[in-house]
């Protein structure tokens, strides 16, 4: 074993290896002219920088391979202003590199205490600003000083209240009641069962008083996707299938896994996928989950027609639309 | 008569003669095209229907089935001359292979004969019409910001916010909208051809379907102020060239920084 670990020697350090600069006085030159050519390139690319501000107009596109059409003033400012602070630094290390001594220098650490006189004099100089500020002396000062200290402590105290308040059961609730009408989103018109053929789909909001000032917050719960099927296309139970109207199902746009927007609705395949993280719900199976990391199915809305065959809700969401929440009632 | 005749040596009656007469013309032949082109007559109607039987036979039948009942692909019957419009005249079908999805190609029929298919389809039971060339001023009858609304409601989850299409479930997709013909993007609202849904006429009316038109023709026009834009696609390609292209710089860099010079 300690035979070894003697085997391997310290190789130490390589030898210095001259550059061809330090030798050859036309290597040198050439050097020194690569340098200034960089220099060089870095100037021009401060005139392209003013002749794009000055010159070419801020309409102008052209077409450039791959990137497709471009704005032209501003293509010339970004292209100049990297083509002048890059090939300044990129000259500057090919200078240093080449043609700067390449002596190698050792410089030892110090220790990490500070002299002694140094830190007497550390000390000497905390003692006469304490007694300048006179704060010992100043008790009223001392005292302000403290409280605005202390005070200035709450504020990012009192920020934190902005974690709360508890949602309570807010997050439970929809707009949709027993009897709401379905409006479409835009537009806010009712809609009849009779106008959508099979294969349709429509976003449907709950209709409200004032739809000019609906909340974003509301949307973001109440919003509904109508789907219409054959109705045999159903594989339902009877409490599901109850639900539904002649074909069209509706359920909750809101996907069940973070809250995203789910309306990729394939007509073929009868699946609805969230864009966000591929949860896909199958339509005719109540929205049931077939892939993804969503938990739950989408919330089904019941929904039947009036008197004169307006969409509207005969109940409000049996349970909370979206994702889940600390407080939501998982069962 | 007589004093008309007083003035025909007048320096302006030639050329007037001539405006009357080119107006004459001009009105004779738009009332004549006007009553052959609405008023096709039932025989010519029937030769058109049998001439698209043919081609169908020749060209559909294979997948959908002799009298268009289906068989691999699905039934004809009652999709209406726009989905055949849409279909063949995108190029989309015929299919060239039996792939996930029916891509957009060359279109195999000319206009002519894609006009018979569509008659003979719609002559199978009634479906969505090809809609007039003047129910599609989508620039008069649009509204872009409208539009924009109902795009991003109806349509940007499928075929991305700025219309350059997307990914769907298990290799199908939803193809880019620019450069699609007013006509062709109606027509897939309408029909709702392969995976999309139909939009009904009545939860997005015919002006808000043109509404929609005008704003995706303004998304195509729309200039790229902020540099390349990566296919609008959003963060992914974004992201891609940033890790990829940004950070290999920067290790090029770094390499070149370390290196001894010779």
């Amino acid at each position: 074993m300690s035979k070894e670990i003697e085997a391997i020697k310290d190789p130490g350090l390589p030898a210095h290896v001259h550059r061809k600069a330090d030798t050859d006085p036309a290597a040198a030159n050439r050097a020194e002219r690569q340098v200034a050519t960089l220099f060089g390139i870095s100037a021009l690319g401060t005139v392209l920088l003013i002749v794009s501000y000055i010159f070419v107009p801020d309409d102008l596109f052209i077409f450039i391979p791959v990137m497709g059409n471009q704005n032209a003033h501003q293509l010339g400012l970004g292209l100049g202003m990297a083509i002048s602070l890059f090939f300044i630094g990129m000259g500057a290390i090919h200078w240093a590199k080449t043609l700067m001594p390449d002596t190698e220098v050792v410089a030892q650490r110090h220790e990490f205490r500070s002299p002694d006189s140094d830190r007497k004099e550390f000390v000497e100089a905390v003692k006469s600003g304490a007694s300048a500020s006179g704060l010992g002396r100043r008790s009223l000062i001392k005292r302000s000083l403290g409280a605005a200290l202390g005070l200035s402590a709450l504020s990012p105290l009192l920020l934190l209240r902005d974690l709360g308040p508890l949602p309570g059961k807010e997050l439970e609730k929809t707009t949709w009641k027993s009897g709401t009408y379905l409006v479409t989103d835009p537009g806010n018109r009712r809609i009849k069962a009779s106008d959508l053929e099979v294969g349709a789909v429509a976003q449907v909001l709950p209709e409200i008083a004032d739809p000019e000032h609906r909340k974003l917050s509301d949307i973001a719960k109440d919003a509904v996707l109508l789907i219409r099927l054959r109705p045999q296309e159903f594989n339902l139970e009877a409490d599901k299938l109850a639900m539904t109207h002649d074909g069209i199902i509706a359920f909750s746009k809101i996907c069940s896994h973070m809250g995203c927007a789910v309306a990729l609705y394939e007509q073929q395949t009868k699946h609805l996928l969230c864009p966000c993280h591929q949860s896909t719900f199958d339509v005719t199976r109540a929205a049931k989950v077939i892939f993804g990391p969503s938990a739950r199915p989408l919330p089904q809305l019941d929904i039947t027609i009036d008197n004169e065959g307006y969409l509207v809700a005969r109940q409000p969401f049996s349970e909370p639309v979206g994702p889940s929440f600390w407080e939501r009632n998982s069962q | 008569m007589k004093h008309l005749s007083r003035y025909r040596r007048h320096k302006a009656a030639a050329p007037l003669l001539l405006l009357l007469a080119l107006l004459a013309i001009g009105a004779t032949y738009s009332v004549a095209s006007a009553a052959t082109s609405s008023e096709m007559t039932a025989a010519d109607r029937s030769v058109l229907i049998e001439e698209g039987r043919q081609i169908f036979l020749k060209g559909c039948s294979s997948c959908h089935g002799l009298n268009a009942e289906g068989q691999v692909a699905p039934s004809l019957v009652g999709v209406g001359a726009a989905s055949v419009d849409f279909q063949v005249g995108t190029g989309r079908m015929p299919m060239a292979d039996m792939s996930t999805q029916a891509m957009r190609k060359e279109p195999i029929y000319d206009a002519a004969e894609t006009a018979a298919v569509a008659a003979y389809v719609a002559s199978l039971a009634p479906g969505p019409e090809i809609p007039a060339e003047s129910s599609l001023n989508y620039e008069r009858d649009g509204n872009t910001a409208e539009g924009g609304e109902l795009f991003r409601n109806n349509c940007a989850m499928c075929h991305n916010f700025a219309g350059q299409g997307g990914a769907l479930t298990q290799g199908k997709y939803a193809p880019t909208l620019m450069g699609v013909e007013p006509k062709h993007i109606y027509e897939a609202m309408v029909t709702g051809p392969q995976s999309m849904p139909v939009f009904s006429d009545k939860t997005i009316t015919p002006e808000e379907k043109l509404s929609i038109i005008k704003w995706i023709k303004a998304a195509e026009k729309e200039p790229n102020l902020g540099g390349a834009s990566l296919g609008r696609v959003g963060p992914v390609t974004e992201g891609l060239l940033g890790w990829v292209l940004g950070l290999g710089m920067l290790i090029g860099v770094a390499v070149w920084l370390a290196m001894k010079a010779k």
